[in-house]
């Protein structure tokens, strides 16, 4: 464990006085929490690793006077159970990171996007969400903050479908830009977090951007919440430090027959053996929304993808062409690869696909089906073909 | 002032305002981007992905259709990397498509066709995940839906949500299953729809289809014992020609009428005399609505709303079932010539009316339902056997062998072949209106309409909603009531628009005492039924046309046609009198939203 550093930031305890943290934040100016937030270096939590000072620093400047906060609920990565976790025991960290930002960018308005199959947490998070109006109202604090229930759509995890999905209508992508900082839910300025990240720019309003700071590396700031599941004896939720190599990891959580690791759910990348001492966790390597996945030698890396690709087939949301008909081609092209009904070198054919598919499609779902195609495909060729 | 912005498309400089899309950037200086779901009159969706072009610093290609020309931008739309992307795509398309072209009533006029032929995809380069099994639904007496031809671009979806706020097809479910359908995936015949076609003439491929006549119309042409009569709709002469050789807008007529004839039709008629009695009986209808509100002081409902266009006819119903009482009860002029073809005309020639098969030429997809409609049987018969669309018509012209283009020119044949350049103008948004108004400024004060050379600008345009204020002064003694006032009139087409009218008749503030509504943009120029494409800049030409046909007509008002005269005389006896009641006045029904 000496290269791992277990952190316990997010799950730490609540302050003894409910919302203290939010209150004596209150009392900063919107400029001096933006400030703070992008010294901070924080990067979003999802995955995709936008710096969130400068999300919101962009949304405070648009000069529409209606603004919204969206907290991406909706925790559809395979793989991936950590918010839930954040939501079941410290529910009031991401109200008040909502409501921080409410306060930092002008909104008055927040929406929470809960996953649907999240339902059961809805009694606890309505209960805590009374004891935050009622702190709000006390601190003066004008934003309210709703919860809004996803339907089990993967898609609607995607933050401009998460919005349609929020309005009413059905969830599928935007053309992008605008982005969300300009347009977002209801074609308001809007920015839009993860649950992680809201929490985060609580601790650090507590801590301060400098003691932050002292975790992780430069490119990757701060700890994350990992949730490890696989073949491993530890599975489960853990909050690491950011910037350890995959190596550390898997000396920690592997079962001592680590194949291959997915770091970063269905839509990440498939990382082998080989390439274990070489592979940082964090933005400068292999980012992860939180989702690790190990595999040991008793798993078929085919079976893995064909896995992956059933999951994208049917969770495309259908609009664009090269993710509805390419994860279909995929999928339908391995099995025809396995069952010698194409030759193997169909597979070359399908990672020039992938790439299509990577550079050519609406939104991040289709552009991310490559990710753990080809590092499947590519590191585990033989077990594809025969 | 809009910001102008500095870009390089495939190495041109130009400078266009900022938000412009790459595409109609790249338009402006003459680089063509194949595209698919885009159509200019829709919103910009962005899910084909065709239209992708590379940008300088950028790893992923973008949809120049949805992105905006920003400063500075480097654009290249021909690189071996969007190349293979767009074949790529292409072939993607192909792959989930029903590829039976031969077969395909678009076959030649496709737009996935014509890029796969571009691009010279190949097609063993994917495997098929064409669906199995799918069921054409021909349940629509105007509209068939073949799902294993839709490319999934959504422009009927848009047709029908924005052009037309009617949203009969919508997008079902999500990932590989994803497809066009209906609420609760009824068949077409059982939801709200109002069959005007524009989402067949918005279609790029043989997903959606008129439901198609001619088969049973050559075969009643082939059978000696039917006499077969057409009647052709005014704006079908102005858009034929695009289906044979000519460009758009020219007028083709003549040879239309000698073709029809030459394929072996018994009588070539001509609807615009039925336009013609529309307004005579609209235009009394209306004078009697109101000398009623305005002499008499009784109730009745105004302002009225013309009745020609069934896709908006069944709109209303659908929509406003409580404010029927506003529509004109006179037939769509169709309908009232199936009704005298089988009576008036029967007895004319000396024909059994049983043995009548009655057609339609219609730039229409609604009239296929109208003609179904059952109340639409007044002449003991169904009225209108069959509505054949232009395209449908073009086909039959095609399927004949006739060398179209070198043939002469033909007259309507008589009886109801007569009429005015009144009626002509129907085939345009604000026509009704202008062909109305002719009539009706003339019965009430004596003299025809102050405009030069009769043509009543304020009501012609391609703007959704339009209006104009007629004063009458100097009245005849019958209508000394209507002395100075000032008759307010709207014209909208496109069903948005309607809806616009409707609300305000709605919430009791329309300001208006006549309205003109077609369902389609542009009027029938641009109906469901009309060659594909259609847009603005086609409507604009198909529009110059009908009016270039107006002012060459000797006769300009519907009232003065000797044909219509003598209708009444011998036949009708008077307008909205018995007989008019019983053969070209209708009723609505009100229909549910689901």
């Amino acid at each position: 464990m000496e290269n791992l550093k277990r952190v316990d930031l997010i799950f730490g305890a609540y302050t003894n006085e409910k919302y203290k943290v939010l209150e004596s934040t209150l009392k900063k100016s919107s400029e001096q929490i933006i400030t703070e937030m992008i010294n901070s270096g924080l990067k979003g939590r999802g995955g995709a690793g936008f710096l969130t000072g400068l999300k919101w620093k962009f949304t405070a400047q648009e000069s529409e006077p209606t603004k919204y906060v969206v907290c991406n609920a909706d925790e559809g990565e395979p793989g991936t159970f950590k918010d839930r976790e954040i939501l079941t025991k410290v529910p009031r960290k991401v109200f008040s990171g909502m409501a921080i930002c409410g306060k930092a960018i002008g909104a008055k308005k927040g929406y929470m996007y809960l996953r649907g199959e999240y339902q059961y947490l809805l009694p606890d998070l309505m209960a805590e969400l009374d004891v935050y109006h009622e702190h709000a109202k006390r601190f003066n604090h004008d934003f309210t903050i709703e919860i809004r229930m996803g339907s089990g759509a993967y898609i609607c995890g995607e933050e401009s479908a998460l919005f349609e999905s929020i309005e009413g209508k059905r969830g599928e992508p935007r053309n992008k830009p605008p982005y969300p900082t300009v347009s977002g839910v209801f074609s308001k300025p809007t920015v839009i977090n993860n649950v992680e990240t809201f929490v985060n720019a609580v601790m650090i309003m507590k801590y301060g951007a400098e003691e932050f700071k002292k975790l992780g590396t430069s490119d990757s700031r701060g700890s994350k919440v990992f949730s490890i599941s696989g073949d491993t004896p530890k599975a489960g939720i853990h909050e690491l430090e950011l910037g350890m190599t995959l190596a550390d990891f898997v000396a920690e959580f592997g079962d001592g027959d680590t194949k291959a690791v997915q770091v970063g759910g269905a839509s990440g990348f498939c990382v082998p053996r080989k390439k274990f001492n070489e592979t940082i966790i964090g933005f400068e390597g292999v980012p992860t929304g939180g989702s690790m996945m190990l595999f040991n030698s008793s798993r078929s890396m085919y079976n893995v993808l064909h896995n992956y690709l059933d999951f994208f087939e049917e969770e495309s949301c259908g609009q664009c062409t090269p993710c509805r008909v390419g994860c279909q081609q995929l999928l339908k092209g391995i099995h025809a690869v396995k069952k010698g009904e194409k030759p193997s070198s169909y597979l070359n054919q399908l990672l020039q696909l992938s790439d299509t598919m990577k550079i050519t499609a609406k939104c991040g779902l289709g552009q991310s089906v490559a990710n753990s195609f080809s590092s499947i495909v590519e590191n585990f060729k033989e077990e594809m073909i025969y | 002032m809009a910001e102008i912005v500095k870009i390089n498309i495939d190495g041109i400089a130009l400078e266009v305002t900022k938000g412009t899309s790459i595409l109609d950037a790249a338009k402006s200086v003459n680089v063509k981007i194949p595209t698919l779901c885009y159509h200019e009159d829709l919103c910009v969706a962005g899910n084909c992905r065709v239209c992708v072009v590379e940008v300088e610093g950028r790893k992923n290609l973008v949809a120049s259709c949805a992105a905006p020309a920003e400063q500075g931008m480097v654009i290249k739309t021909t690189t071996p990397k969007v190349r293979r992307a767009r074949t790529d795509i292409i072939s993607l398309l192909v792959s989930e498509h029903n590829t039976q072209c031969t077969t395909c009533y678009r076959s030649t006029n496709c737009e996935l066709q014509s890029l796969a032929a571009e691009y010279n995809v190949d097609s063993e380069r994917y495997l098929s995940v064409l669906k199995p099994n799918i069921q054409v639904d021909k349940s629509s007496y105007s509209i068939e839906k073949d799902d294993s031809k839709c490319v999934r671009c959504q422009r009927c979806v848009r047709t029908c949500a924005e052009l037309q706020h009617v949203n009969a097809i919508t997008v079902a479910h999500k990932g590989r299953d994803m497809k066009i359908s209906t609420f609760m995936e009824l068949p077409m015949n059982e939801v709200v729809c109002v069959n005007c076609g524009q989402c067949v003439t918005h279609c790029p491929t043989g997903a959606l289809t008129e439901r198609r006549y001619y088969h049973e119309i050559w075969e009643a042409i082939g059978d000696p014992d039917k006499h077969v009569v057409i009647n052709t709709a005014p704006s079908v002469r102005v858009a034929l020609g695009e289906m044979l050789g000519y460009p758009v807008g020219t007028r083709v007529t003549g040879k239309m009428v000698t073709a029809l004839k030459k394929i072996g039709f018994d009588s070539v008629l001509d609807t615009d005399f039925t336009a013609d009695l529309t307004i005579i009986e609209e235009g009394h209808e209306f004078l009697q609505r109101v000398t009623k509100a305005l002499k008499h002081k009784e109730k009745v409902a105004l302002p009225m709303i013309t009745s020609c266009s069934p896709g908006w006819v069944k709109f209303i119903e659908h929509m406003y079932p409580d404010h029927l009482d506003h529509l004109s009860p006179c037939k769509s002029p169709h309908q009232m010539f199936g009704a005298l073809t089988k009576t008036f005309y029967a007895q004319k020639i000396g024909v059994d009316p049983s043995k009548i098969v009655s057609v339609a030429a219609m730039p229409c997809a609604a009239k296929k339902f109208e003609a179904n409609r059952p109340e639409m049987k007044s002449s003991g018969y169904q009225d209108v056997d069959a509505g054949l669309t232009t395209r449908e018509i073009g086909q039959m012209i095609k399927q004949s062998g006739l060398d179209f283009v070198n043939l002469p020119d033909s007259n309507y044949d008589s009886y109801m072949g007569e009429s005015s350049g009144a009626a002509v103008i129907f085939g345009a948004t604000g026509g009704v209106m202008e062909a109305a108004l002719r009539t009706v400024y003339e019965v009430v004060t004596g003299r025809e309409v102050p405009f030069k050379n009769l043509a009543i600008t304020p009501v012609r345009g391609l703007e959704g909603i339009k209006e104009a204020t007629i004063k009458l002064e100097n009245v005849v003694p019958e209508y000394s009531f209507l002395e100075g006032a000032e008759v307010k009139v709207a014209i909208a087409h496109g069903l948005k628009n309607a809806r616009v009218i409707m609300d305000q008749i709605k919430n009791g503030t329309s300001p208006y005492l006549f309205i003109e509504i077609m369902a389609c943009p542009g009027g029938c120029i641009g109906g469901g039924g009309q060659p594909i494409p259609t847009n603005d800049e086609i409507r604009k030409k198909r529009i110059a046309a009908i009016y270039a046909e107006d002012e060459g007509m000797p006769i300009r008002k519907s009232h003065e046609v000797p044909e219509i005269k003598k209708i009444y005389e011998t036949y009708l006896e008077k307008p909205l009198g018995h007989k008019s009641h019983e053969l070209l006045h209708t009723h609505y029904k009100k229909r549910n939203r689901y």
